[in-house]
């Protein structure tokens, strides 16, 4: 059976990315189709779809759609380009090689949610990205697709605007995009209201994803049955699963929703470069807990992953082989999550920046056993007491690091040092120094 | 805090002319993507035009963008303080951000930072003493799986060796 591709189906071809060649390939008639039904038809078929939000939480985009009050107006679309978790970079794929899928994705959502203005807010590190989209913007608005009238629709206005961010991991997370939107630093809001019902300026406001509102054309134009067909249970179509670091052929891979896991790396990716043994995976970014590389066969399905113990989150998949220090890289992630945390909450600004310390000290050979202990208990300390997700983001990876590898903590803690030393990763460990809050290790 | 280096503009009448004129109208552009009473939504964007055409955002900078918004300095100075991409402090004529995240580092990511390092003689987010390259260690930069990556002057530059890397950031003027 062959595959069925949505998202990347025009990939690599000649001038993707120009509305020319969308159009010639069918672009813009499920746009055409979705202005020819109703409203709540097109929200129906989103729901029978099954399509679960790509950002990373994988929330039912349609249930969320049914989340806006009926009465209130104006409602805001925000698109969540601000692609930044580690090890995640498929959006950004999208807009590259085909930004008219989006848009029009975005032009039927808006049609079908009564919504007349929409941003997309893309991170500040994605220049050309922003630039090729403000270019598709302005030649569908030119084709009479977008603006005044949607897609030649009389009295349906729909203006669509890309506001870069500035570099800050936050923005990423529903309610600190619109803060930061609003023109504002990025931190989160306490949740409910959820931004449904008070989001953008204290309107209703739907975010989604980049590649999530890219399959709705293709929901829209083969049916949400067919989509919801494709993958398995509760997770409708297919995704993009990005994989990196120790793989032969890293990269993006469109596959069902519930993929092999282990499948994605031996066979689609070619296992490891080295040919080593895999030691750990990160599969969905590296928020998600790490899986052992004795327990990667499993389905990437947002359930069936969370019942083994991790999350798909936003499909950015990490391999590394047996050469790796995972002290050394979960000291890495932790020091991610001290310098992106936003500071509004004590338990996620302290407690990220204690982690990374702690895990310095264990990678440099100055901790006690007992040292392992604190950073899991530092650890259950932020995890649920704080306003958004990256207090669990910055939780997930420590404790499931020292869960899954506790004797290499404590073998660092024997051998006073890390008995793997540089293997590739940078620097050799006795000439790299780390400063944590002060403390030099 | 230590006190203000006189050097920094406090105060948007200690800007160029014809620079503000600039900012005002490309803030002009902008604004038109916001409903006018949320003309603040614009800040991000002001403060980035800002520090186009003054080469950081100062003080002069975020009261200026504050009186063109409508809002307050202190909302002008939470976000150029908040992001990184915005600059508080002169900087050198390029930035070179290099990736050190994850799979950046599985790939050599920090090896090639190290060396930038050595080469521009800097420490992370020092500046060069020709004043050519500000170097700044960041975080994932979305080319995970075309990593090695870094921005040069918000350019993209992926699959890098410590050698590309090197000739990159050497041929910059």
């Amino acid at each position: 059976m062959s595959e069925t591709l949505i998202l990347t189906k025009r990939w690599g071809k000649k001038d993707s990315a120009t509305l020319a060649s969308y159009r010639a390939d069918g672009g813009y008639e499920a746009l055409a189709k979705a202005l020819a039904t109703s409203p709540a038809e097109i929200v129906e078929e989103v729901k029978r779809s099954n399509l679960r939000g790509r950002g990373g939480a994988g929330f039912a985009t349609g249930l969320k759609w049914t989340f806006l009050p009926k009465d209130v107006r104006p409602r805001y679309l925000c698109v969540n380009a601000d692609e930044s978790e580690p090890g995640t970079f498929k959006d950004r794929y999208i807009i590259e090689h085909d930004p008219h899928m989006m848009l029009e994705g975005i032009a039927i959502t808006c049609f079908a949610l009564d919504i007349h203005l929409a941003y997309i807010y893309i991170r500040g590190e994605f220049r050309r990205q922003a630039e090729i989209l403000e270019k598709a913007i302005a030649e569908a608005s030119a084709a009479g697709i977008l603006g005044a009238k949607l897609g030649g629709k009389a009295g349906f206005e729909l203006q669509v605007h890309v506001h870069r961010g500035a570099g800050a991991y936050i923005c990423g997370e529903e309610s600190a995009l619109m803060e930061s939107l609003e023109g504002k630093k990025g931190y989160p809001r306490i949740k409910p209201p959820f931004p449904a019902v008070v989001g953008l300026w204290g309107k209703p406001t739907i975010i989604n994803n980049v590649e999530t509102i890219a399959n709705i054309p293709w929901i829209v134009q083969n049916g949400g049955a067919a989509f919801a067909a494709l993958g398995t249970g509760k997770s409708g179509g297919t995704r993009l699963f990005g994989v990196s670091g120790h793989v032969k052929r890293p990269g993006i891979y469109e596959k069902p929703v519930h993929y092999n896991l282990k499948r994605l790396i031996m066979e689609d990716c070619g296992g490891t470069a080295s040919g080593r043994p895999i030691k750990a995976v990160i599969p969905g970014g590296s928020s998600s807990p790490v899986l052992r590389g004795d327990e990667i066969d499993v389905s990437l399905e947002f359930d069936a992953i969370k019942a083994a113990g991790s999350m798909s989150g936003s499909g950015g998949v990490i391999v590394m082989d047996d050469s790796v220090c995972v002290v050394r890289v979960l000291a890495r992630i932790a020091k991610f999550y001290a310098e992106e945390s936003c500071g509004q909450c004590t338990p996620c600004r302290e407690g990220t920046s204690w982690m990374e310390g702690i895990v310095e000290k264990i990678e440099h050979g100055h901790a006690a056993a007992g040292d392992v202990d604190k950073l899991e208990q530092v650890a259950n300390s932020i995890a649920g007491m704080t306003i958004c997700a990256l207090g669990d983001a910055a939780a997930m990876p420590v404790q499931s690091f020292v869960r899954k590898f506790k004797a290499d903590f404590l073998a660092h803690v024997e051998a006073r040092g890390c008995p793997v030393g540089e293997r590739g990763w940078g620097v050799l460990q006795e000439s790299r120094e780390a400063v944590v809050g002060g403390i030099r290790y | 805090m230590s006190a203000p280096d006189r050097k920094t503009p406090l105060d948007p009448s200690e800007l160029p002319k014809d620079g503000v004129a600039k900012f005002d109208a490309e803030l002009a552009h902008v604004l038109k993507r916001f409903p006018e009473d949320k003309k603040a939504a614009a800040m991000i964007p002001a403060l980035r035009i800002g520090q186009e055409i003054f080469g950081y955002v100062s003080t002069a900078v975020q009261k200026l963008a504050a009186d063109r918004l409508g809002t307050s300095p202190a909302r002008a100075e939470e976000v150029a303080t908040f992001y990184v991409m915005l600059d508080n402090e002169p900087v050198g004529r390029h930035i070179v951000e290099v990736c050190t995240n994850v799979s950046c580092c599985l790939t050599g990511g920090e090896r090639i930072f190290e060396h930038l390092k050595k080469k521009l003689g800097v420490e992370n987010k020092g500046t060069s003493a020709d004043g050519r390259v500000t170097l700044r260690e960041v975080e994932c930069l979305g080319a995970c799986g075309t990593a090695p990556a870094m921005l040069v002057d918000e350019e993209q530059h992926e699959r890098l060796s410590v050698e590309k890397a090197e000739e990159i950031v050497g041929g910059l003027k």
